[in-house]
């Protein structure tokens, strides 16, 4: 073969080369464009989703509030001249006394009118003024100044949320009533104000009562019912697993298993948890108790699993040097391995535990999904949870819980981002690497 | 570690002493059918507000789920009271019977399922047959009575019925697990299945073959399910205009701004025509009281009567404002006083 030839050949790889290359190179700038426009879409579609819920929501933090001036009328709040509290929670007609300085200052005529008028407070509204003069019965006989909330139709109105140009047969709101609402306003009545009892009270069937504190509550106790459980008994069989357990036939089956589990529906474990916690152990239907039992068992898998990756991440090194200097098995564990997994181990914990926070589906079959105004006291008091609530309020009728719903759905989204953020943090700060 | 397995027995004893002390019970439970839990819900709340007891506790699991639960047994594991959109089967009752529960029926008032449509569109007038030739999987060739049953040729609604607009048939209805949408089977397409006399006859003679014609729905796409909840059906006519959707009257009544019930067999469905029981497709909304566990648990019988008054299901009272539709007097009468006397049911 002569030199010419030889360069021919070269120059034709070489040449060749450079059209693969070229190739190459477009396949990778290919690749690296679809990665962008999925990263762009999730992005897109995220913004959406939330930009949707807090267009829908951010006014459920907000209220209405209606000045009105009372006439304490001695003859229907305390007709006996009794001004103690008991007596005063028990005969007082405060809703009689509410109504009458009502229909004094705006003069509806007839009774469906009257109704009109009430319609545009809230029921709470008794019980505003009931508390305002249990607190100074001195009042009792004058005539006093004092905010109450506006029923959620006129909240409604207030934001925005209700078309008043709309023939009057399609509107809830009558033209009186917003004639009514026209003099208010105009006399600066009307007032938009925080909405602090949305996160102070429990369920109602009233949009403007309806506060998340009760589903808060009762998401914290069944969190706390799961941690209880599902955190020690999971850590202990990953550790046993890990670090312990012979590697035979059993120990496979057992981690194929837990792998399987982790898998397994949500609603299975609420059906489990039918079965077994309620109609076997008996215990009390629609508890935190038992909400917190069945999601245990949900998180569990999810612990061991996350637990025994982080135990293997530790390096043999670190338990050949211990067993060396003279450690016990049980000593390398609890004195170097676990307290080197245990990042791991913590984030693991708090996303499965963030994951048992949105769950509704296995709560459905223990009877978690139910309409509770008390806010529960201990774990074997009724209560919901607050996925639960977003859905109950997301099946109401009434038009001032489309922003409760969202509200809630913001509320349950802070809550994630705060437990997720902590498991970053928590990796961030006790990682290590080898 | 040493710290986690203390936490862990402390949790552990916690848990069990709390589950020992939930063996009584006082807070009454009920359980049933989610067209009656809008308002036996708003009854708890006042109740549980005016009177010493607690507010009581309102599970939402369907008609048939109540009355499975409510007949399993006597006990504080069982429910005291169940909220039922249709009335107890004679299987049901016998098997309350057979576990040795007493019940009381109350009737509270109707409910109507409409079809609607968006304000953007015209409103639309129906009859029940054409409900019945619009959304049926078999229909009687040509329209005519004795037909032969072919499965539904209708596209638009023009097809069905040529005085109908020329709009493609789009239905949004509930579920097959929903009450609603037994209802709607049972009182819309049943009743529209019944003016054809072959198909009539069909009941005596196959009882199966005819529930499975009368009440069988379409499935090639013109009805579309949109799951249990009525909002989003409300919102979804809202965005497409041409088609109707079957929700409850309440829902109707709340949205009133933005879509309009369809006129059937000449009635609108307005408070009033539900009332007067014009409306066809209405049903009776019911609930049932465990009498046993009445002295036992706290407050049943005080939530009856605070359900059972003029203040609660009266012409003006707090439930019509929530959308339920008053019995006629003499009847309300009745049961009025029955929820004082809380009287055997017996069938």
């Amino acid at each position: 073969m002569t030199d010419s030839a030889q360069s021919v050949l070269i120059a034709g790889q070489k040449e060749k080369v450079r059209r693969g290359l070229d190739r190459r190179l477009r396949s990778e700038r290919r690749f690296r464009a679809y990665g962008i426009v999925a990263i762009v879409l999730a992005i897109l579609m995220l913004l959406f989703l939330v930009g949707t819920i807090v267009s829908n929501g951010y006014s459920a933090f907000t209220q209405t509030w209606i000045k009105v001036d009372v006439l304490l009328d001695e003859e229907l709040i305390a007709p006996d001249g009794e001004t103690d509290p008991e007596t005063l929670r028990e005969d007082g007609d405060f809703r009689g006394a509410l109504i009458e300085t009502l229909v004094a200052d705006y003069k509806p005529e007839g009774r469906a009118q009257e109704d009109l008028l009430v319609a545009m407070f809230s029921t709470e509204a008794e019980w505003t003024l009931q508390r305002h003069v249990i607190a100074n019965p001195d009042l009792i006989g004058r005539k006093i100044t004092i905010w109450v909330k506006s029923s959620s139709d006129i909240d409604q109105l207030t934001k925005g949320a209700v078309r008043r140009d709309s023939p009057e047969s399609g509107r809830k709101l009558k033209d009186l009533q917003l004639r009514w609402y026209d003099r208010m306003t105009a006399e600066n009545r009307i007032e938009t104000r925080f909405n602090s009892g949305f996160f102070s009270s429990g369920d109602s069937r009233e949009p403007e009562q309806a506060g998340i504190w009760g589903a808060i509550v009762g998401s914290f106790l069944t969190m706390l019912v799961t941690l209880v459980l599902a955190f020690p008994v999971g850590l202990a069989a990953a550790v046993y697993l890990e670090e312990f357990a012979p590697k035979n036939r059993l120990t496979d089956l057992i981690e194929v298993n837990v792998n399987n589990l982790a898998a397994v529906p949500s609603i299975v474990f609420g059906l489990l948890g039918l079965a077994v916690f309620l109609n076997f152990f008996e215990l009390p239907r629609s508890a935190p108790l038992v909400g917190g039992m069945v999601l245990a068992l949900m998180t569990l898998p999810t612990i061991i699993i996350s637990g025994r990756a982080s135990l293997l991440a530790v390096p043999p090194s670190v338990r050949e040097a211990a067993l060396g200097l003279g450690a016990s098995r049980m000593q390398v564990v609890s004195h170097h391995v676990l307290p080197l997994a245990m990042p791991g181990i913590l984030t693991g914990t708090i996303i499965g535990m963030a994951r048992a926070l949105g769950e509704t589906a296995p709560l459905l079959m223990i009877g978690m999904v139910a309409f509770i105004v008390d806010i529960p006291g201990g774990p074997t008091d009724a209560s919901t949870v607050m996925p639960v609530q977003i859905y109950l309020w997301a099946d109401s009728p009434e038009r001032g819980f489309v922003e409760k719903t969202s509200g809630a759905v913001m509320v349950l989204l802070v809550f994630l981002i705060v437990m997720n953020a902590s498991a970053v943090y928590l990796r961030k700060k006790f990682e290590r690497r080898w | 570690m040493k710290h986690t397995v203390t936490f862990a027995t402390v949790g552990a004893l916690a848990l069990a002493g709390a589950a020992g002390q939930a063996a009584a019970r006082d807070q009454v439970r009920i359980v049933g059918s989610s067209t009656v839990y809008p308002f036996a819900t708003v009854v708890a709340e006042r109740f549980g507000k005016s009177s010493k007891f607690k507010t009581p506790v309102i599970e939402s699991t369907g008609s048939g789920g109540g009355l499975k639960l409510f007949c399993a047994g006597l006990g504080v594991k069982t429910p005291d009271i169940t909220n039922a959109s249709r009335r107890i089967k004679k299987s049901e009752y016998e098997r309350c019977t057979k576990n040795g529960i007493k019940v009381a029926e109350f009737k509270i008032g109707y409910d109507g399922i409409v079809m609607a449509n968006s304000k953007k569109s015209g409103r639309i007038e129906l009859s029940r047959r054409d409900i019945f030739l619009a959304l049926a999987k078999q229909v009687p060739e040509g329209h005519k009575d004795g037909g032969k049953l072919v499965p539904n040729p209708n596209k638009t609604w023009k097809d069905v019925n040529p005085a109908l607009p020329n709009l493609a048939i789009k239905v949004l209805g509930p579920p097959p697990t929903s009450g609603t949408r037994d209802a709607f089977n049972e009182l819309a397409m049943e009743g529209g299945c019944k003016t054809f006399k072959s198909l009539k006859a069909m009941k005596k003679v196959d009882k199966k073959r005819y529930k499975g014609v009368c009440r069988g729905i379409r499935e090639d796409g013109a009805w579309v399910e949109a799951g249990e909840n009525d909002n989003l059906i409300v919102q979804k006519l809202e965005a497409d205009p041409n088609a109707l959707g079957v929700f409850g009257f309440s829902f109707l009544d709340q949205n009133r701004d933005k879509v309009q019930g369809s006129i059937v067999d000449g009635v609108p469905p307005t408070f009033e025509n539900i009332s007067a029981q014009k409306y066809p497709v209405s049903r009776s909304l019911f609930f049932y009281v465990k009498k046993n566990h009445v002295g036992q648990i706290p407050g049943i019988q005080e939530y009856v009567r605070a359900f059972m008054s003029r203040k609660a299901i009266g012409k003006r009272g707090y439930l019509v404002g929530k959308g339920l539709i008053p019995l006629p007097p003499a009847e309300m009468k009745d049961y009025i006083s029955a929820g004082k006397s809380l009287p055997d049911l017996t069938m």
